[in-house]
């Protein structure tokens, strides 16, 4: 057989490599900031573009789809070509590919900031650069397939297996919870509505978890940690097992972030007794990534990129523990919408992929550069700075979290909440802050690699075009009997790929059917009606400000939550919603009942400074919705896509509705400007502007929040003795 | 406590569910039995793969 000779393209996988600590840096610094103005509301600066609801966003999607997103390509860029003994399948397509995600990323950073969300945790950006997203993933694809055809290696190695599921998975996800409907440039309503667009986005959202920051890491681990360590895994076997179990368990387990929902019981069920199985498959995978280096404890002693590798594995352990334990029910009541899980998710985030990343940069960065690493002394402080980050961000928001479920669910003998909301909130301050010195402590590490990386990449000289050689592949393998079967499915590509979609897709679909099938089922509540065209506008006010990413719309059927916040929330109320407005976390109270609870006037001082109503608030300030006048001219679009996808205005709504909304406007303006704290308020704030009151943002977000949850008071009264 | 009563009124929620695990459990024992019976030089050579690039 001929020796061919070829060169592995090592310039797309330092791009990809620069890009990653780039917007790594530029995502942990908003995170940083995030942090902080959750106890030090000044920090949101009164301005649109910096307040907590717009930059959280900016901080999730930096971190998953910037930072981890390069990562991903970085690493499957590099092991794949070595994988498969061949160059990319095409240097153009990785080039466009590069460039098109950077240009997402700064796409993303800017529409986030002008407040262009869809209101979907994960799935926030616009319906144009969804477009743009499905088309470099498709690049990417023909460019890793490509790959992969022309490969020299007959079999594929199981970290292809578990790029292909990715890359497959992502696809699915990412089309099927992006359905939505434009009714402008840059905004759209999400085509599903309450309980099944919660559904799909969670079904989303933990398989975003599932398919984009662990299936392509674990790939990178059975790539990189052999490499690393110079041994091969563990169990190659077990490698099997791990894939394949995983990717279809992990399919169902989204309803566990809607346990005790409105989501219908069954859906919920299964989503707890999947997400328990899960433990499995990824306790195996760990297993088998930490067996690897058994005997060899020595060299993760001398050795950084072992060093971070090891505690990546071991953090992925830790989460994907503690997540099963997250599902179980009475587990789940206590823990969700606390910030328990904001620190699960950054034991996941900070030491599983964030230590993933470190280690391959590590790694990759002396090799491509052919020089040894400038300093290991410094990498180990690296490892050692963020160790403690990671320890002093986790520990206080466990304790929050904890702090949080127990203040919430307390009763006083006389069978009163004993906690306001609020102090509940100022409690945990303290930890809070520690959170905020945790981050930055893991960002300064960050600084101390980029520094190391910086003298390393100065030193060496960059092999653009790392030559090799390998035989050409036999058209025709030649499989003697035994071996026949295993291959059929192994070493095919293609069949990998229809295999795997159909492993996510068995549990997508016997999840997502049902739960539309209910539809005509579900009780609807007569006196649910559409928003009126005020309240629509303002709603819309509320998903662009970002408030669900403090403030849940869904009352659990507790005690101490109807107690606290009114009658438990019934899937029929939420059937034009779209999108839903659930939340994932409570850092303000639940507004599912927020309607008639108070005064207009109250939520006018209170959305100017929280702190004139409610002392020591920590929710940011809203001037520029005093300023803003309401975009009227839009109105009519936005009744008929919502009529579009089925909401009942009458036909020929759309003509009238800028009246309706005048008048109702109007009604609520009337009532402020006859307010004596208002107008007491008015004369020594410059903000407002009582004359022109009536046309401004605010009053159609006070109109909306006046409408919250209101269509079933008057039915009959909930009765809390049968709550737990 | 039952909020959710709807889904008992359409028959034949729980086959869904059923046949759900029906399905993983078949499509697990073949995997297992699968990378059990894969031959031996096959899996080391694979096993290789990494470290001969
Ligand atoms: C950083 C988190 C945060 C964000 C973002 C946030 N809030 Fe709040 N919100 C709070 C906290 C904490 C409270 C409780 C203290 C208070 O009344 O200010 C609260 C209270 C409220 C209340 C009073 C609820 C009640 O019945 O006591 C309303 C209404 C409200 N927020 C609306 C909004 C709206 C509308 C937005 C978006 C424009 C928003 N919030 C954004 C944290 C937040």
């Amino acid at each position: 057989m001929q020796v061919e000779k070829f060169y592995y393209d090592n310039k797309i996988v330092k791009m990809f490599a620069y890009a990653s600590v780039l917007w790594g840096v530029v995502g942990m610094l908003a995170g940083l900031l995030i942090a902080v103005q959750i106890y030090l509301p000044g920090a949101n600066f009164n301005l649109p573009f910096t307040t907590f609801g717009r930059v959280r966003p900016i901080h999730t999607n930096a971190v998953i789809f910037a930072f981890v997103g390069n990562g991903i390509f970085m690493g499957v860029y590099y092991s794949l070509q070595r994988l498969c003994k061949a160059r990319m399948f095409n240097d153009t397509l990785s080039k466009i590919h590069f460039w098109v995600w950077q240009l997402i990323i700064v796409a993303a950073a800017l529409t986030l900031a002008m407040g262009y969300t869809s209101g979907k945790e994960y799935a926030e950006l616009e319906w144009p650069i969804d477009i743009v997203i499905t088309l470099v993933w498709v690049v990417f694809g023909i460019n890793m397939f490509g790959t992969i055809i022309k490969r020299r290696e007959s079999h594929l190695y199981v970290a292809i297996w578990f790029y292909i599921a990715t890359w497959v998975t992502v696809a699915m996800l990412h089309i099927v919870n992006s359905f939505e409907i434009p009714f402008s440039f840059m905004k759209s309503y999400s085509w599903y509505a309450g309980v099944q667009d919660a559904l799909i986005q969670w079904w989303y959202g933990h398989n975003a978890v599932a398919f984009f920051l662990t299936t392509p890491y674990l790939g990178m681990m059975y790539y990189f940690l052999p490499k690393a360590a110079n041994r091969p895994v563990y169990s190659y076997r077990l490698s099997i097992v791990h894939f394949w179990a995983l990717i279809f368990i992990y399919i169902w387990a989204g309803p566990h972030h809607l346990l005790y929902t409105a989501l219908p019981d069954w859906a919920q069920s299964l989503g707890t007794v999947f997400s328990i199985m899960l433990i499995a498959p990824s306790w195996g995978g760990m297993l088998n990534g930490l067996f690897t280096l058994r005997g060899a404890w020595d060299k993760v002693r001398e050795e950084p990129v072992l060093k971070f590798l090891v505690v990546a594995v071991t953090c992925y352990g830790m989460a994907t523990f503690e997540g099963p334990m997250l599902s179980i029910k009475s587990v789940n009541a206590i823990t969700h919408f606390t910030d328990w899980t904001i620190a699960h998710v950054h034991v996941g985030a900070l030491g599983w992929n964030g230590f993933m990343t470190f280690g391959v940069l590590y790694y990759l960065i002396p090799k491509m550069f052919n020089t040894p690493l400038y300093s290991k002394k410094l990498a180990t402080n690296h490892f050692w700075i963020g160790t403690i980050g990671i320890v002093l961000y986790a520990i206080p928001m466990y304790w929050a979290g904890f702090t949080q479920a127990e203040m919430w669910k307390q009763f006083t003998e006389e069978g009163t909440l004993k906690y306001q909301f609020l102090e509940t909130v100022t409690h945990i301050i303290p930890m809070y802050i520690t959170r905020s010195v945790g981050g930055a402590i893991y960002i300064s590490g960050v600084f101390v690699m980029v520094y190391n990386l910086y003298k390393t990449v100065q030193a060496g000289s960059f092999v653009a075009d790392e030559a090799a050689e390998a035989p050409a592949l036999a058209k025709v393998v030649d499989t003697h009997g035994k071996q026949y079967w295993h291959r059929w499915i192994e070493a095919r590509p293609i069949q990998m790929l229809v295999f795997s979609l159909v492993a996510v897709a068995i549990g997508g679909i016997l999840e997502i059917v049902p739960t539309f099938l209910v539809k005509e089922n579900i009780p609807t509540i007569a006196s649910v009606k559409p928003y009126t065209p005020l309240e629509l506008q303002g709603r819309d006010i509320y998903i662009r400000e970002g408030c669900y990413l403090c403030h849940s719309q869904m009352v659990r059927p507790f005690r101490d939550e109807v107690v606290r916040y009114g009658e438990y929330s019934k899937a029929g109320e939420f059937v034009y919603d779209h999108p839903f407005q659930w939340g994932s976390k409570r850092t303000g109270p639940d507004l599912a009942r927020e309607g008639g609870k108070n005064p207009d006037s109250w939520h006018f001082m209170h959305m100017l400074n929280p702190r004139n109503t409610s002392d020591k608030s920590i929710m940011p300030n809203y001037p520029w919705l005093y300023a803003n006048d309401l975009d009227t001219a839009i109105t009519p679009a936005k009744i008929r896509a919502m009529q579009t996808l089925g909401v009942p205005y009458p036909a020929g709504y759309d003509a009238q509705a800028n009246t309706d909304l005048e008048a109702q406007a109007k009604k609520i303006a009337d009532g402020l400007t006859n307010d004596d704290q208002i107008k007491k308020l008015a004369s020594v704030s410059e903000e407002i502007d009582l004359k022109n009151i009536q046309k401004k943002e605010i009053v159609a977000l006070i109109a909306y929040l006046q409408r919250i949850g209101t269509d079933i008071k008057g039915e009959k009264k909930p009765t809390t003795a049968s709550l737990p | 406590m039952k909020f959710v009563h709807y889904l008992e009124k359409i028959s034949g929620v729980d086959i869904y569910a059923l046949s759900s695990f029906a399905i993983f459990f078949t499509f697990f024992l073949g995997v297992a039995f699968w990378a059990w019976k894969a031959d031996k030089n096959m899996i080391n050579e694979i096993n290789q793969l990494p470290l001969n690039n």
